[in-house]
């Protein structure tokens, strides 16, 4: 079997009005000229799957795939249900579906397929489906967008189908069902007097046309916060779907791109674009965001003590194969075990080949110790910033207080205690913000033992976190 | 003339007309009146946890603090004459306007799009359309845009049905189902009170014209942050609490407002209560019931508080009714 690709992606609109009521405007009329051109093309192509990543279905818990394989219903707008209703009757591949489920597991995702009678299709999926697969010819397969969502989890998302379009040999169509600016009037309008909301809105969609046109699609994708911020009503989801279509494109900013139809449905920004993955020559850019492979977000918020933590590092182990882990902090490793080592369970494992601590005569010398705890990886105090690089608010003092609890179980496994600590290096990534807070707690712990200390300021340490000790310890039997 | 504007205009206008006559409506009203307001949220959680016939998933129950103060709520207002039921829900989310079902009968089956694997429930449900028509056509008299939904393909939201089948689980009674403007949305909390408010005291004078007795619910949950994940038994009560402190506290001091009669620190706060705690009165329910119950300064009984995937629910009654006969 050959390797599968993406062989297309299509940017569609969300309303009902191309497929009710297109003849009511010019500018639907177009957009619906645009799908049926996009359909042509989908059905001269060699697609055996369409891939779609609806905004118009919300989800919490983690992202949800449809899997009933001929979901039937009659579909009317919450907003527009005065222009008709949408019957349907799709072909949804649950064997594609049920794989993507599991490779979002692979790569720490928590996602669940749906397989149930009457359940909602909505109305973006229900447009993006009737329009470009109109007979039903190319099995289908549909996600959710999901309200907490970062650009981690969706972009991992994206590269999860990635991974099943390329072990199944599948030529697949990608569909983002969306709007570009999102705000629409808040009052009836005669279908005559339809406009982008305002010029504002007007001026980014068309610079995100603009990039489009350029096949500079991972570009628009590090454009989405700002994008969202500016032209976009909050509503339930952000500005995500670039993200998933950037990711499942591999990133890439030499698309060949087209936009087929660019207008206003109700005041939205509502274009249908069409982006070959052929090279259009301009080069490839630079990535300027971590290309995340693998989620460790929060998606466990249940289960943060107990087996939860360790069926993630049973799956990272069975996908050592396509995750580089490094790209999103470092994998964890267990400890090496050379004469004289000593480790324990009771400490955080290692984020690289080497023991907790090794004893040599009657010294101990332990490895850099953090505050991470063990099993669950979690970090006291909170990380120093999110899986997207953000900055985040944290407790030194809590840190620190981690950092020596950690040190005392390696040295109680090793038959040492606290008190026979005679050397510490620390090193601390803020000096400024968390020296007197380290300092305070070093008083109340480590200080009234009387060990000799040198405080270092570092760039980063490996992982998410603000403190690390480097010990020396007697060991005295 | 931006909306907003032209709602607090109008609120003028309609607050000069009550000045020639203190009390235009009750003057000659046939004594309708609302009888009782009510939060009442509606996770599908609850109805998933009960059993009932209508829904096809069975549960071994849990959530049970929230479910037996619906059980205290029920029985409050089991002696409660009342013709009709009127709810707003915040899972019925219009962009253009606020919108009305619109047809007598509404039959079909519900499917939660987040939670399919709790809630797919058969519902046959009925409209009293006249009084729904009314509040419309008063809503578009003052300024509001709004609009009737009269496609008879439209399946009605979960939300409201969650909150129908919990607060009256035989259905025996006509509800009026008003749509959740997203104004919070597209423009600021700010200017989805003013609209709700606007709302409320239209509410409150057609059903008072109308001379129909009237409970009406505000169908919300207070703080709501969920949880990202759902434990391999969704009723497993180890696993629910609230999602953190910060949501607790926020949900304590609205309740501490609803208990103590300061419903007009509720509006004061709203703003900021619903950014903190990232709450589900964005929706405007809240503000509606609030304002449609004339900003009561008595206090409401709390029925029953719980949290259902890390969100803050309360059960809650304004007894219009006892509030009255007291007052007499």
């Amino acid at each position: 079997m050959s390797d599968g690709e993406i062989i297309g992606s299509y940017i569609v609109p969300v309303h009902p009005h191309t497929y009710l009521v297109p003849e009511q405007n010019p500018g639907w009329t177009k957009l619906r000229e645009a799908f049926d051109e996009a359909a042509l093309r989908i059905k001269n192509s060699e697609a055996d799957l369409l891939i779609i990543y609806s905004t118009t279905w919300p989800s919490i818990i983690g992202h949800q795939i449809q899997a009933d394989p001929n979901p039937e219903w009659v579909m009317v707008d919450h907003d527009f249900h005065d222009l008709g209703s949408i019957p349907y009757s799709f072909n949804i591949d649950s064997e594609f579906a049920n794989a993507w489920n599991e490779a979002n597991h692979k790569r720490g995702l928590k996602s669940r397929t749906v397989n149930y009678h009457g359940f909602p299709i909505d109305v973006g999926s229900v447009v993006a489906l009737k329009l470009l697969n109109p007979d039903n010819a190319i099995p289908a397969v549909i996600v959710s967008s999901n309200v907490y969502a970062n650009r981690s989890e969706t972009s991992v998302m994206a590269k999860a189908c990635l991974d099943v379009v390329r072990s199944t040999g599948r030529k697949a169509i990608a569909i983002t069902a969306m709007s570009l600016s999102n705000r629409m009037f808040t009052e009836n309008i005669d279908p005559a007097d339809d406009k982008i909301h305002s010029l504002k809105d007007d001026e980014w969609n068309c610079k995100i046309l603009e990039l489009m046109e350029k096949g500079r699609l991972e570009d628009v994708g590090q454009l989405s916060r700002t994008i969202q911020k500016q032209i976009r009503v909050r509503k339930v989801v952000a500005f995500k779907p670039m993200w998933w279509l950037s990711a499942i494109n591999d990133n890439r900013n030499d698309l060949t791109g087209e936009v087929l139809a660019y207008e206003a449905i109700h005041g939205a920004g509502a274009a249908v674009i069409h982006l070959d993955p052929a090279s259009c020559g301009t080069g490839d850019k630079e990535y300027d965001e971590d290309d995340v492979e693998y989620f460790y977000g929060d998606r466990s918020v249940l289960d943060s003590n107990d087996s939860k933590t360790t069926n993630i590092d049973e799956e990272v182990e069975t996908i050592d194969e396509i995750i580089t882990a490094e790209e999103n902090g470092p994998a964890l490793w267990e400890p090496t075990t050379a004469d004289g080592s000593v480790n324990t369970d009771s400490a955080p494992k290692p984020v690289g080949a080497y023991p907790h601590a090794r004893r040599v005569g009657d010294l101990l010398y332990l490895s850099g110790v953090g505050p991470r705890q063990a099993v669950t990886n979690s970090i006291p105090g909170g990380p120093i910033h999110d899986e997207d690089g953000e900055p985040l608010d944290y407790d030194i003092k809590a840190q620190t207080r981690a950092v020596i609890d950690n040190i005392a179980l390696i040295l109680e496994e090793a038959g040492s205690s606290l008190d026979q600590v005679i050397d510490v290096t620390t090193f601390l990534v803020d000096m400024k913000r968390d020296f007197q807070g380290y300092n305070e707690v070093w008083a109340e712990t480590l200080g009234k033992i009387g060990p000799t200390r040198t405080t270092l300021a570092i760039r980063a340490l490996p992982t998410p976190i603000a403190v690390e000790m480097k010990v020396i310890a007697q060991f005295l039997e | 003339m931006s909306l907003s504007l032209r709602v607090s205009r109008l609120t003028i206008h309609a607050l000069a007309e009550c000045d020639k006559d203190p009390n235009p409506l009750r003057c000659d009203m046939a004594k309708g009146r609302i009888v009782a307001g009510c939060i009442a949220p509606h996770p599908p959680h609850l109805v998933y946890a009960e059993n009932p016939d209508q829904n096809e998933p069975t549960s071994e129950g849990g959530w049970e603090q929230l479910r037996w103060g619906y059980e205290r709520l029920r029985e409050s207002l089991s002696e409660i004459e009342h013709d009709v039921i009127v709810i707003l829900s915040p899972h019925w989310q219009t962009y253009v306007g606020t919108h009305f079902l619109g047809l007598e009968n509404f039959q079909s089956l519900s499917v939660d799009p987040v939670f399919p694997n709790l809630f797919r429930y058969h519902y046959n449900l009925n409209i009293d359309v006249e009084l729904a028509k009314q509040i419309h056509d008063n809503a578009e008299k003052a300024g509001l845009v709004v609009k009737m939904m009269e496609n008879p393909d439209f399946r009605v939201d979960y939300g409201t049905i969650t909150t129908g089948h919990l607060f009256n689980p035989k259905w025996d009674k006509p509800l009026v189902v008003i749509s959740s403007n997203r104004s919070t949305d597209y423009y600021s909390a700010e200017v989805m009170q003013e609209m709700m408010i606007e709302l409320g005291r239209i509410t409150r004078e057609t059903i008072e014209e109308s001379g129909k007795k009237a409970i009406i619910l505000a169908s919300n949950s207070l703080s709501h942050r969920h949880f990202t994940t759902e434990s391999e038994i969704p009723e497993d009560m180890s696993k629910e609490h609230i999602a953190s402190h910060a949501m607790h506290l926020w949900d304590m001091r609205i309740i501490d407002y609803i208990r103590s009669g300061q419903t007009q620190r509720i509006l004061d706060e709203m703003p900021e209560f619903i950014e903190q705690a990232i709450a589900e009165s964005d929706g405007g329910g809240l503000s509606w019931l609030i304002s449609a119950l004339n900003t009561p300064d008595y206090p409401a009984i709390l029925h029953g508080y719980g949290t259902i995937i890390g969100t803050g629910n309360a059960v809650v009654e304004w007894p219009c009714y006892k509030h009255e006969e007291d007052s007499q």
